[in-house]
């Protein structure tokens, strides 16, 4: 039989690689995948991970990917350092696009430099209130922010349906369930000529360095970090749970509103019922591997929508089906969480006594 | 400034050469982007079938390259992109939600044709096209109102865009036609495809006595769920036929097959135009599955001589007298519709029960 044992003292080296390990891992694994789809394993992953970095569209279409991935991942890993578990984020990137696109339809004829950061806010207060749904209820009835967090999310992705086949839709559009495009006032600005690398992309770093500091220098990081790793010293401290919640719900819920807004002004350009594809989940999967670290998620966000990107280009040059492609990013997630694991435990065989 | 004029040549070049390996030499490159997954049946399979014609018709002298599973959101733009950009001479983007992605992609490709299916936004290098429906939907509402005993016929419907506000009406009208009692009873399961949502939305119509179901969504759970009940029911987009001979009666097939090709060969004679395409039962574009002997004879017959009216010209399904559900007139007698308000179809005519959510 098999055990886990804890190790008392986690080797530093090992720790700091499990993201690395992680991704080769997948590679390996999803390499005997497509070997056994009948594909040149090296072939699709080198069309995955590598021929993504080597053309400059594809390179600008990296950035449009993580920037909402790594804004929501920042928001996230606040609360899952300090025990908050908003699985609903994908709920909120849905309401804070619905805020913000709403603001920008409210004004698609006329122009002015006020209005993106005006959206911009709408989009933040959309997910933040969205978010303080799961936190009130946690606070005063000790609901479980998992689940409610969670079925919030399909409320707001029904709610988006109803907007945009109702109040919302596009006059011109035949009736179908869209909104108008928004007009230039209303659309992110472009940063890279030609591509749709749009300035979310650069607000999003810049959150992920103001947050690096915030967790590391200031004294809400350090509260955060005192509450995951010792909840009653916490306490005891004069940390109050309450107001952990609250913060740490209000602020990933509003950046991944903020998220969501730039998705609708970014490269969508207006409200459609499938704007969101599941960028809430994804950026629990990227908190992880970026190791609940802002710069860390960076870092995996980038990683992740290669994945992405890359396994698109392998779907129509190799034609390997997107199934697979999904088999593989699940397997990202897997192997990540089993390296984590093993590097703090040891498997240890027991003999049962006869 | 020389610099500068080296990129710009260098950025020429690499256009000119992408335009100019698409205009010359050997395979014409045809891609498809698909919303789903092709799975075995429905809307994404019958794209694929036309993909897979293109290629049995053509042989070396095509290559196609499809993506699946696109979802209509961001993700569409830089799938139809990589396509325009990685050489590829015709490009079909194959739902409704691709409509902006394809037009914004086609004004930084004007050399590669793009060919959207269901949209209604054209550009000198895009074309639209689409399937008359609502023509199948007519026929298989004939066989409804002949058959049913309840006289309660359920649908299972997706959204309410002018599609498939359409097929209700055309299948609701034909089955009063032939059977002035019959009523309609509709579910709207906010999907295109959801198995779990289909089968409870198909046996919730069974369970309010429909002894007819007619669906507009992908999968096959509500024949499944209701499998081996006094039920009949139709395929949908795919004939599903191994639901036959019953539930499956019958079905409404999307063949893609032969536009698909006559498209390819106009890029491959170079004489591609943008057009606005919509071909009913007639060009077969819309084609109603075999007929099974779980239909009484005479209403097979009847049905057929409905189809081949419709093909021949000879009977539209939306002729007046037609009021709207609120009572106002909407065809006069003998007057039929035209394609600009079925196109935008956003009424129930009257008769159904229910409102049209909104």
């Amino acid at each position: 039989m098999l055990m886990l044992e804890p190790r008392t003292a986690p080797p530093a080296a090992l720790q700091a690689a499990v993201p690395v390990l992680a991704v080769a891992l997948t590679m390996i694994a999803g390499g005997v995948l497509f070997a056994a789809l009948g594909k040149n394993p090296v072939e699709a992953i080198r069309i995955i991970f590598v021929d993504p970095l080597l053309d400059p569209f594809s390179r600008s279409e990296l950035l449009v990917k993580a920037a909402p991935l790594a804004l929501i991942a920042v928001g996230l890993s606040f609360g899952f350092r300090a025990g908050v578990w908003n699985i609903g984020a994908e709920g909120q990137f849905v309401i804070g696009a619905i805020a913000g696109g709403a603001v920008g339809l409210a004004f698609w004829d006329v122009p002015g430099l006020w209005l993106l950061p005006l959206m911009a806010l709408a989009g933040m207060l959309g997910g933040f209130l969205w978010a303080m749904i799961p936190a009130l209820l946690k606070i005063r009835f000790g609901a479980n922010e998992i689940l409610v967090s969670l079925m919030l999310v399909y409320v707001a992705q029904l709610w988006l349906s109803a907007l945009v086949s109702g109040p919302l839709r596009d006059p011109a559009g035949f009736n179908f369930p869209e909104s108008r495009m928004f007009h230039d006032s209303a659309t992110l600005p472009i940063i890279l000529g030609g591509t749709r690398a749009h300035v979310g992309v650069l607000v999003a770093l810049g959150i992920a360095v103001a947050a690096y500091v915030a967790l590391h220098r200031h004294v809400f990081g350090y509260r955060v970090r005192l509450m995951g790793a010792a909840p009653r010293a916490a306490r005891f401290a004069g940390v109050s749970t309450n107001v952990m919640i609250a913060a740490c719900l209000g602020l990933s819920g509003a950046l991944a509103g903020l998220a969501g807004m730039f998705e609708a002004a970014g490269p969508v350009g207006q409200l459609v019922p499938s704007l969101p594809v599941g960028y809430g989940f994804t950026a629990i999967i990227v908190a992880f591997l970026g190791r609940l670290d802002p710069l860390g998620i960076v870092l995996a966000s980038l990683v992740m929508a290669l994945t992405y990107i890359g396994g698109e280009t392998a779907q129509f040059t190799l034609q390997i089906p997107a199934a697979a492609i999904s088999v593989f990013q699940g397997m990202l997630l897997f192997f990540l969480l089993a390296t984590e694991v093993l590097s703090r435990y040891r498997l240890r065989r027991i003999r049962r006594a006869a | 400034m020389k610099r500068r004029n080296l990129l710009l040549t260098a950025a020429a070049l690499s256009v000119g050469l992408a335009a100019g390996a698409a205009a010359q030499d050997d395979p014409v490159k045809v891609g498809f982007v698909y919303v789903g997954p092709i799975g075995d049946f429905g809307w994404n399979y019958q794209h694929d079938l036309g993909r897979q014609a293109v290629e049995e018709y053509f042989g070396d002298k095509v290559e196609t390259t499809y993506v699946e599973d696109v979802p209509e959101g961001p993700d569409a733009e830089r799938v139809i992109r990589q396509l325009a950009q990685s050489g590829h001479d015709l490009i079909f983007t194959t739902s409704f939600g691709f409509m902006n992605p394809t037009i914004k992609v086609a004004k930084q490709f004007p050399d590669v044709k793009f060919e959207h299916a269901t949209g209604y936004q054209r550009a000198d290098n895009v074309s639209t096209y689409s399937g008359r429906f609502y023509e199948g939907r007519a026929v298989i509402g004939h066989i409804a109102g002949k058959m049913t005993e309840s006289n309660i016929i359920g649908y299972i419907a997706s959204f309410p865009i002018p599609e498939v506000v359409r097929g209700i009406n055309a299948a609701y009208l034909a089955a009063r036609d032939v059977n002035p009692d019959v009523q309609m009873k509709i579910i709207w399961v906010n999907s295109w495809f959801d198995p779990a949502k289909e089968a409870d939305a198909a046996n919730q119509l069974y369970d309010q006595g429909a002894d007819v179901i007619m669906q507009h969504t992908d999968s096959t759970s509500p024949m499944a769920a209701l499998e081996g009940k006094d039920v009949i029911m139709f395929g949908q987009a795919s004939d599903m036929a191994e639901f036959k001979p019953k539930p499956r009666v019958s079905s409404i097939i999307d063949n893609w097959a032969p536009y698909y090709i006559e498209r390819t060969q106009a890029v491959i004679d170079g004489t591609w135009e943008s057009v606005d395409t919509w071909h009913g039962i007639d060009k077969g574009m819309t084609e109603i599955g075999e007929m099974t002997e779980a239909i009484p004879e005479e209403v097979r017959e009847s049905a057929q001589a409905l189809a081949d009216a419709i093909a021949a010209g000879e009977v539209h399904p939306f002729t007046g007298p037609i009021n709207k559900q609120d009572g106002s007139p909407w065809l006069a007698e003998g007057e039929t519709a035209d394609d600009g308000t079925l196109l935008g179809m956003n009424f129930y005519v009257e008769g159904i029960e229910g409102q049209l959510p909104n």
